[in-house]
């Protein structure tokens, strides 16, 4: 990590008033109001990926959060906000809150009125006894961490090596279809863990910086980060950069805002997308498009590359994607004819059975066009940067023996050593099975699985409530997978109640760090960092002898002792140093030579590590498990290509339900179904109904839109609904709307990375009944702040 | 008086629907009621992969322009935090002015609850003077059917 010593001075919205809070220390009292004004720099709660939005919170003489505003001294957000925070006072004081400790006896999992409030040390006491009792009889590694995406919690791997001292730290989706599959392409090729768009974000002059040029052409491959901040990229950012001149090509099933603003939008069938990848790989090789300099230097095996590429004509690709041929030759070429051009790559490759290739195709594209590490092309960091709290505390607190006995770790290696994670589909089938060794205590950190992150969902229910002697809950409101399953919940601190620190994007590029800074206290609400230390110094001590507070911590985990969090948050946001060009410096390699991190010290287009790990050096194109070349015969009864899991501004995943300024601007899950496919079925604009498959099914209301195509339906994710009965068996009606239903387990890639969340199969039929949210239930039920 | 309005360049404007949350959070408007309303038009195809798809904030009968942030000299909130920065504040000539040489921008001069704006009725004595005059009527011995004044023959039906 390499930081600038102060915050930058941002620079002004043509839009802000004169009269404005530029140049505002990290905390003042705000001269109209009286107020308390401190300014942060936020990762979550509530969810969020690491984009470390600057906030400007107002608080009164009684210590009430009144007012929460964007900090126009962000050099990357300049004051602007999305609703989610923007909504933040009706999340922190929402009447559902959870603000103290509750416990439940195990044989009341599943009744929401049996909860009972207790103190932290009860609390802790219990947490102790449960885990000396059962990790005593069964070994620490009966110990299990489900985590789910985005939050700080989801990647609190300390949980795990240093609190629990367990290898079993699990992202309960299945395939780990979500980023890791794309950043292990991308340290497999390149040694690096992540290729950003350039966004000029760690530049002191942003898009005026004399080092940055503005990317020609931006590709959104699988991937509309305008309502997500997906991977902790601020996704107005794209918006920044047409006003500057960027150009767009759209890889998506799927019509968004930006697509239809792309001058190409290839609208795919769902998971072809490394045919396609491999068609424009052969037409820049074909046609001499690619950067010959950078590709005879700096990268290994193109020619084989070039070969398989040879093998995947556009015009066979534009027969397996279902798009046109001229318009593959068209893409290929602009993209590779822009000077500087930048691939913005999505969740959507790593939601398919061959992501970990879809990952492979776009790094060997920004390779070949050398655009790696270039001003506007795609940023990355040094052999420094990347997710510091990977492997932090693992020799100590885990150590070879017992990492061994991590849940997958002989059969995907390439996965369970990469993340150091349980393998998520192993996981399940462990806790159905007591197989590999039986897993009986669990503890969930930023994740609902039940509603959001697991496919299968009741199979996951099951399993837990068969398997689990004891679960802890750690969030900020009751979720289904708390509600089903679990006998004590900790109460989580939001954003407006802590401290820490916000690498954006995890930290894997150039960027900026955030402060988190407290404005607040709420209840008896702890932060992740806060719970890690608190409880870790009482199961295992020893690991924590060298940090007296939890700054200590934060100061070794977040800033590698090289900072200090108390000097740091005054900053409130420092931007990182930018270095181009690092392979011809040597900063990208552990030993200082030049070139890239790899075995062969150059990108490799012919992969070793895929090969290591059992897979094919060379990108292949795989069909998706189901659809109508795989499973011809499924195609008559389920004929339709099924998505899911589109962003919405009002959600994070499946939080912000009880938020009533939200839930109103989505207050149902929508089903996007093709106009003509409505007409023919019978469906009209807001009708409920059933979308099912050989997997299962749900009900969601009907959106007849051109956003999706006659072959595809898209459905939301995420949903259930805190304002009904949260007793078993309707566990606020979260598996009736639930499309992962549908989404079955177990089909990943050789590798044991993706799942079919984006490239599923299902049919559609319209119900006479309507199950519309009353929005006036949600307004009485938590519109009143607390 | 200045006029003051809203200039939205809509060029840019993604949905993202930060003017409606953050004009409610302002003016603590419930559910169901709104200061500004993000209107959706499309998608439909213009042509073949071509769509028409255009966002469009418009200040409702709500919108007071922030006044009370007017007031000290600051930007109304849903200018404060779009997301796309597609909203500018000012003196309507002003924002004219940005109009020129720039498409698919609107410019909106809105209206706090025009009915009160309009303020309670009261009636102008200066209208309506004429006085009815004394005559004497004597009974109308026509009128004895009364019938519709219908241009066919079918009148005695009715």
């Amino acid at each position: 990590m390499s930081l600038k010593s102060k915050a930058t001075p941002a620079i002004k919205l043509d839009t802000l008033s004169s009269v404005n809070d530029l140049g505002k220390p990290w905390r003042y009292v705000d001269e109209d109001t009286g107020s308390t004004v401190t300014r942060t720099s936020v990762w979550s709660p509530p969810g969020c990926h690491p984009v470390g939005c600057g906030l400007k919170l107002h608080v009164n003489d009684e210590g009430k959060l009144i007012r929460v505003e964007g900090d126009e001294n962000h050099p990357v957000t300049q004051g602007r906000l999305c609703p989610r925070c923007i909504a933040l006072k009706d999340y922190v004081y929402n009447p559902d809150r959870i603000i103290h400790p509750m416990k439940r006896a195990k044989e009341d999992r599943g009744q929401a009125d049996k909860w009972e409030q207790i103190t932290w040390d009860e609390a802790l006491d219990i947490i102790e006894e449960r885990y000396r009792t059962i990790t005593g009889e069964y070994g620490r590694e009966s110990m299990v961490i489900f985590t789910g995406t985005g939050r700080e919690g989801g990647t609190m791997a300390p949980f795990a090596t240093m609190t629990f001292c367990t290898p079993n730290f699990c992202y309960s989706q299945s395939g780990y279809a979500c980023y890791t599959p794309r950043l292990a392409a991308c340290a497999y090729i390149t040694g690096i863990p992540y290729p950003e768009l350039d966004y000029a974000a760690g530049l002191p002059g942003r898009y005026d910086d004399p080092e940055y040029e503005v990317p020609e052409v931006i590709v959104l491959w699988g991937k509309e980060p305008l309502p997500s901040n997906p991977d902790g990229l601020f996704g107005h950012a794209v918006i920044d950069l047409m006003r500057r001149g960027s150009r767009l090509i759209s890889i998506d099933p799927r019509a968004n805002w930006l697509s239809t603003r792309a001058d190409y939008h290839l609208r795919l069938r769902p998971g072809t997308d490394v045919a396609l990848g491999l068609a424009m790989i052969n037409i820049i090789i074909t046609e001499g498009l690619y950067d010959h300099d950078f590709v005879e230097y700096w990268t290994y095996g193109f020619e084989a590359l070039a070969e398989r590429a040879a093998e995947m004509s556009p015009e066979r690709a534009a027969e397996i994607c279902g798009i046109d041929v001229e318009d593959i030759y068209g893409a290929a070429r602009m993209y590779a004819n822009a000077k500087p051009a930048s691939i913005l790559w999505g969740l959507a490759v790593d939601q398919k059975t061959n992501g970990m290739q879809n990952g492979q195709v776009i790094v060997d594209l920004m390779s070949i066009t050398g655009n790696i590490d270039r001003p506007g092309g795609q940023v990355v960091g040094d052999i420094n940067s990347g997710l510091n709290e990977g492997g932090f505390g693992f020799d100590k607190g885990v150590g070879p023996e017992l990492a061994q006995k991590m849940i997958g770790i002989k059969e995907y290696p390439g996965y369970c050593n990469l993340i150091l994670n349980s393998h998520a589909d192993l996981t399940l089938q462990c806790m159905e099975t007591d197989e590999p060794y039986p897993l009986r205590m669990g503890m969930y950190t930023g994740n609902n699985l039940l509603a959001c992150t697991s496919a299968e969902p009741k199979r996951w229910h099951d399993a837990i409530l068969r398997s689990l002697d004891f679960c802890i809950a750690f969030d900020c409101f009751m979720t289904p997978s708390a509600q089903a399953t679990c006998d004590i919940f900790l109460p989580l601190a939001t954003v407006a109640e802590r401290e820490g620190t916000t690498w954006a994007e995890y930290g894997a590029a150039p960027l900026y760090c955030g402060f988190m800074n407290q404005a607040i206290d709420e209840g008896e609400c702890r932060s992740d960092l806060e719970l890690a230390f608190l409880l870790g110094k009482r199961l295992n001590p020893h690991m924590w002898e060298e940090y007296e507070t939890v700054q200590d911590f934060i100061n070794h985990l977040r800033l590698g002792r090289q900072f200090d969090f108390e000097e740091l948050r005054k900053e409130v946001v420092i931007q990182q140093n930018v270095q181009y060009f690092k392979y011809e410096t040597g900063d990208l390699r552990r030993d200082g030579q030049l070139g890239f991190n790899t075995p062969s010290g150059r990108i490799e287009l012919y992969s070793s590590a895929f090969a290591q790990f059992g897979d094919d050096p060379l990108p292949y194109y795989e069909e998706p498990h189901f659809g109508p070349v795989s499973t011809p015969e499924l195609m008559e009864e389920y004929p339709f290509v099924l998505t899911t899991g589109a962003r919405t501004y009002a959600f994070f995943h499946s939080e912000h339900r009880q938020i009533a300024y939200l839930r109103e601007l989505n207050p149902d899950p929508r089903v996007e179904v093709n106009p003509a496919v409505a007409a023919r079925l019978g469906i009209a604009d807001g009708q409920w109904c059933e979308v099912f498959n050989h997997v299962g099914s749900c009900v969601q209301k009907a959106k007849v839109t051109d956003t999706v195509d006659e072959r595809t339906i898209h459905a939301q994710h995420g949903w259930w609904f805190p304002e009904e009965d949260g007793s078993e068996p309707n566990l606020y009606g979260t598996f009736r709307s639930n499309i992962n239903n549908l989404i079955p387990n177990f089909h990943f890639g050789k590798i044991g990375f993706g799942a079919p969340f984006k490239s599923m199969i299902c049919n559609i039929r319209p119900l006479k009944e309507s199950y519309d949210t009353d929005m006036s239930v949600v307004w009485d039920k938590f519109g009143k702040l607390v | 008086m200045t006029t003051y309005g809203l200039l939205i360049d809509y060029e840019y404007c993604t949905g993202c629907q930060s003017c409606e949350v953050t004009c409610k959070e302002e003016h603590e408007y419930p559910v169901g009621k709104w200061g500004i309303r993000v209107l959706d038009d499309g998608p439909w195809e213009i042509e073949p992969k071509r769509f028409n798809w255009n966002k469009i904030p418009v200040p409702t009968d709500l919108c007071d322009l922030c006044a009370d942030r007017a007031s000290v000299g600051r930007e109304p909130m849903c200018v404060h935090h779009c997301l796309a920065n597609v909203i500018t504040y000012g003196a309507v000539e002003e924002l004219a002015g940005k109009m020129n040489g720039k498409s698919k921008q609107v410019l909106f001069v809105p209206q706090f609850k025009p009915y009160e704006a309009k303020g309670p009725f009261t009636h102008d004595p200066s209208k309506g003077l004429r006085k009815a005059k004394h005559v004497e009527v004597v009974e109308n011995a026509s009128a004895e059917r009364m019938a519709a004044h219908r241009g066919d023959a079918r009148v005695d039906e009715v």
